[in-house]
């Protein structure tokens, strides 16, 4: 075999090769997705983060604006430290209330943004002030059995 | 019974150090491979031979096979997802075990089997019929010029048809589980990109197949290099090509897997 046709096979091998690599990385992971662009760092604390997990989307009317990039427990206030990298092209006023809440009924968890109307902006390393702590299913599922058994006593 | 007791410390102690000693050779054989290197790569037309040898003439085998994996993947994770009605999951679960253990170790094995035989194969039998040594009497190293390029002809090729095993394999896993049985197209591609991270999972999978891509061509270009002169010597190397780099690439995807994705 001559040596052209060699390398024209190894060429298109190497091709094919890369372009599968390219398939992988765009079409099957989301490398096109994560923006690596500018961010600044915000934080919240949370009371229970539930099955929050580091590198969880940071949404705001359902858009990702940002990533969760640290997760720690808060030694002095018994609470939940989360640390969020947000879009450096997002602003939020500084009355924004920060929820966990889950993508389906078992699905991920992810942070909500609701934005409140200040006119003030949140600044890097800034608190977030106002959370909302993740809804946990066995809590939920207590106190309803709870009211249900309130209910039900009286009428016997 | 003190007799029979030496005997057996010494065919362990022999045994040990015949091992530790070939671990040696190996070692010292590898670091030679690097530092004549140069030739492989100024004659650059050496390797790519050896690329084509290896790397296109195993096309078929890992395309197929990724192929095939793929879909009984979508047909095994279907039967499995439906069952807590979470079917949208499937691209999930095809994707990440592809891109992590699959396509990596898979291709590794099938590479192993069909191409590092063939090295083993080839420089044993050069050195059954003599031609390393001519090759020395010449003046040529042989680890320059037969070794090098079919070591780096190896590693250059296995992360990429460990690519396309995996690329493979998706698209295997898309025509059962989207074409075949309908799960919905839409959210099969985007939970699969949700879940999917590049520097995790993808990147994790190629640094795998490159590790994998030098034992095995280490294995086989020294089992080959390291075969007794004989039409038996030789036979045996390839067999142990086979077992020794599989073992190996099960060996250390263990490792790897444990620090890869160690609580994450």
């Amino acid at each position: 075999m001559s040596r052209t046709t060699i390398d024209i096979w190894v060429g298109l091998f190497v091709a094919i090769g890369l372009a599968s690599l390219l398939f992988l990385a765009l079409k099957v992971g989301n490398l096109a997705s994560t923006s690596s662009g500018e961010t600044y760092t915000l934080q919240a604390r949370f009371d229970n983060i539930g099955g929050l997990k580091v590198r969880a989307p940071v949404k705001s009317a359902g858009v990702v604006v940002g990533r969760v990039s640290g997760i720690r427990f808060d030694p002095a206030n018994y609470v939940a430290l989360v640390t969020m990298q947000i879009e450096a092209s997002y602003k939020f006023p500084v009355d924004t209330f920060a929820t966990i809440n889950t993508s389906g009924l078992l699905g991920e968890q992810y942070i909500g943004f609701e934005v409140g109307g200040d006119e003030n902006m949140l600044k890097s390393d800034d608190m977030i002030k106002k959370t909302q702590s993740a809804v946990v299913l066995e809590k939920l599922i207590s106190q309803f059995m709870f009211n249900k058994a309130a209910e039900d006593g009286p009428k016997k | 019974m003190i007799d029979s007791m030496l005997r057996f410390l010494q065919w362990l102690g022999n045994h040990v150090t015949r091992r530790i000693n070939r671990l040696g050779f190996a070692s010292r054989f590898f670091l030679a491979i690097f530092l004549q290197s140069g030739t492989a790569f100024r004659r650059l037309h050496l390797t790519l031979r050896e690329i084509y040898f290896t790397g296109v003439m195993s096309l078929i085998i890992i395309l197929v096979s990724g192929l095939f994996v793929g879909m009984v993947l979508g047909l095994q994770g279907y039967d499995t997802l439906q069952r807590y009605g979470s079917t949208e999951a499937l691209g999930i679960l095809v994707a990440l075990s592809l891109v992590r253990e699959l396509g990596p170790v898979v291709s590794a094995l099938l590479f192993a089997s069909r191409a590092g035989s063939a090295i083993t194969a080839e420089i044993g039998l050069m050195k059954a019929t003599e031609q390393l040594s001519a090759m020395e009497m010449m003046a040529v190293d042989p680890i320059a010029r037969v070794v090098a390029p079919r070591f780096w002809g190896g590693v250059v090729s296995m992360p990429l048809l460990a690519a396309l095993f995996s690329a493979m394999g998706i698209f295997g896993g898309y025509l059962v589980g989207v074409q075949l049985i309908g799960v919905d197209e839409g959210s099969f591609w985007s939970q699969m990109q949700a879940s999917v991270d590049f520097r995790q999972d993808i990147l994790n999978g190629v640094i795998k197949s490159f590790v994998f891509g030098i034992i095995v061509s280490w294995v086989a270009v020294f089992e080959g290099y390291d075969a007794d002169p004989t039409a038996e010597g030789v036979s045996g190397a390839t067999t142990r090509t086979v077992v020794t780099s599989s073992l190996a690439i099960l060996a250390a995807d263990f490792i790897l897997t444990a620090f890869m994705f160690r609580g994450a």
